[in-house]
């Protein structure tokens, strides 16, 4: 069974200070570290299981410059077998159509089963790559998974809805699955595995090599366009307090003795 | 004229929300374009609901087949893949749910119509359609605008615009066919539903709820909050990166995909405020958060917040909470 993930390099805001840079149609990335989105890493350690049950190979992919070497190398420390980048001048500011585009350039020669990527990115959250990826290629989809269970050229696969449901729905092989946080227990890499990815070769394809042109990629290949970034402004007025731990402590019991809200 | 087009969402027999959001939503565009709004209901038995529809709609295109009692993308892309082209909509709106994002991708693709996802914001610029969505879990928000195209398709975040009362007494009811034969169906078959276990505690009827997010850092840290949810005789509850890292059972997650809450206080601690875990806590009382980073989207719409390490405020919190209890 042939598994080709892709992967996304994302810097971690969720614990971060986000701040608009100068352009104001990116943000400021110096101080911020950069890893695997969440979503993506969850869909390789379900790759890497699905390999250890039914064997095959695991084929890493990502659209990113060179730093994203980092996330292609922890893929690899953790047990896949190879790794591609694709990496041009020519794919910045590529909207969520235009990714979906460069990977099926790569993908559509490739042999494979399944191909699984995160629900979204924690960046952008377009949750839109992995679907247009599979009707590019012509093949079934099914997003928000949360369980993979590969039977005889189908795959069965639980669907998140909302409020706690899920839904149970076979799809035919080759499929695109976009696979929810939750699913699984990512592991963790090994120096052993360390070692070994260090080994291994990164593959840089680029324009020529994917068959794409300039125009048909970047900010003039894509439908959509960010015309700016701005800071959300606030639904309510929040009361900051203010002072040592100890101060904003009393200040808040005293509040809630107030409200009636201790009994 | 120009024509905005509503896809209703529905359930186990009913409407979702959603679309009634969306049907208001498609309702103020097309008075601003002076359109029309068209919606589509796809569905077995949906006859209630059409009626419901056409109240907002100018036309309500039904389709009915058994072959679409449970939502399935690749028999909704067949449907509205003939009907989209024929009508050729100025703007698609689906929910950015869990039916909209499996299909709005892979369905503009195929049409060829440029798609933007989860917007919160929807409205013309020198005639032009603009959007705004959410980066970064919330922290920024982008305008985005579209190449010149016939038709534009966007999917619209749940809760993020009103349900307006209807206008039209009754919109005109078109029945249109399926044309489903059952090899439509066989790359793609819906199962069942699952519904989720009943745990121990009942977090929606809780009128206390303290929440723990990502700030907590490690699973040996949560009791550090449950304390301070016992100090309150209120209910521990969390975030969504909680329970996906197994710290927390699925009963005990706010929001879009876990519980609906609305308890008198509702106390964040180290949760940042994601959309999905917002729309969980909209109807609570008094809103608390205890975050480090003051820019974390939970203090625009906190009533009371206090910015800092969560570590040195929630013991003291709990003792003097503990305290002034004994007083009363």
């Amino acid at each position: 069974m042939n598994i080709i993930v892709c992967v996304k390099h994302v810097p971690d805001t969720a614990e971060a200070e986000v701040v608009i840079d100068n352009s104001g149609k990116d943000i400021k990335k110096e101080n911020l570290v950069f890893d695997i989105n969440e979503w993506d890493n969850y869909a390789l350690e379900e790759a890497l299981l699905l390999k250890e049950k039914h064997g095959g190979m695991v084929t890493v992919l990502t659209v990113g410059s060179e730093a994203a070497n980092e996330t292609l190398r922890k893929c690899l420390a953790k047990g896949a077998d190879e790794a591609f980048r694709l990496d041009d001048e020519a794919f910045k500011r590529s909207d969520g159509y235009v990714i979906a585009k460069i990977l099926y350039s790569a993908i559509k020669n490739m042999k494979y089963d399944l191909i699984l990527t995160g629900v979204q990115a924690s960046d952008d959250g377009y949750a839109q790559v992995g679907v247009t990826l599979a009707e590019m290629l012509g093949i079934q989809h099914a997003s928000m998974v949360k369980k993979v269970e590969v039977k005889n050229g189908f795959v069965r696969v639980h669907r998140e809805l909302e409020g706690g449901l899920e839904e149970v729905v076979e799809v035919k092989l080759p499929a695109v699955l976009t696979i929810q946080t939750g699913i699984n227990e990512p592991r963790y890499v090994s120096i052993a595995g360390i070692r070994r990815a260090a080994r291994k070769e990164i593959k840089v394809l680029g324009l020529a090599e994917l068959g794409l042109k300039k125009e048909e990629v970047g900010e003039a290949g894509s439908p959509t366009r960010l015309e700016r970034l701005f800071v959300p402004e606030a639904t309510k007025k929040t009361e900051i307090l203010t002072g040592d731990p100890s101060t904003v402590a009393t200040k808040l019991s005293e509040i809630l003795k107030e409200k009636g809200v201790l009994g | 004229m120009k024509e905005i087009f509503v896809l209703a969402e529905h359930r186990r027999g009913e409407l979702r929300d959603i679309t009634f959001e969306l049907l208001s939503l498609g309702r103020k565009l097309a008075e601003k374009l002076d359109g029309n709004l068209v919606s589509a209901v796809l569905g077995f038995g949906v006859k209630d609901f059409t009626d419901k529809v056409a109240r907002y709609a100018e036309q309500v295109l039904v389709v009915e087949d058994e072959k679409l009692k449970e939502f399935n993308s690749e028999a909704y892309q067949k449907v509205l893949t003939n009907i989209l082209e024929e009508r050729k909509p100025f703007l698609i709106l689906l929910g950015h749910t869990s039916y909209g994002m499996e299909l709005a991708p892979s369905l503009s693709t195929a049409l060829n119509i440029p798609l933007t996802t989860d917007c919160i914001g929807l409205d013309f610029k020198d005639g032009k359609l603009q959007v705004i969505r959410q980066m970064y879990g919330g922290k920024v928000n982008a305008e985005v605008s579209f190449s010149e195209a016939e038709s534009y398709m966007v999917t619209v975040r749940s809760g993020a615009f009103p349900v307006e009362e209807p206008k039209i007494t009754s919109g005109k009811i078109i029945v249109v066919p399926s044309h489903l034969t059952e090899e439509d169906l066989a790359p793609k078959r819906f199962v069942e539903y699952i519904e989720e276990a009943k745990g121990e505690v009942d977090i929606t009827s809780a009128d206390i709820i303290v929440s723990v997010g990502r700030g907590i850092k490690d699973a040996k840290n949560i009791p550090l909050v449950e304390g301070l949810a016992k100090a309150l005789g209120g209910v521990l509850a969390s975030t969504r990166p909680i329970v996906d890292k197994g710290w927390l059972p699925k009963d005990r997650q706010v929001g879009l995909s876990g519980k609906t809450v609305k308890p008198k206080l509702y106390i964040a601690v180290g949760v940042s405020g994601s959309f999905q875990h917002l729309a969980g806590i909209k109807g609570s009382g008094i809103l608390i958060a205890i975050n480090k980073d003051p820019k974390a989207p939970i203090f625009r719409v906190a009533d009371y917040g206090i910015v800092d390490d969560l570590f040195k405020v929630v013991p003291v919190l709990k003792e003097k909470i503990i305290e002034l209890k004994q007083k009363i």
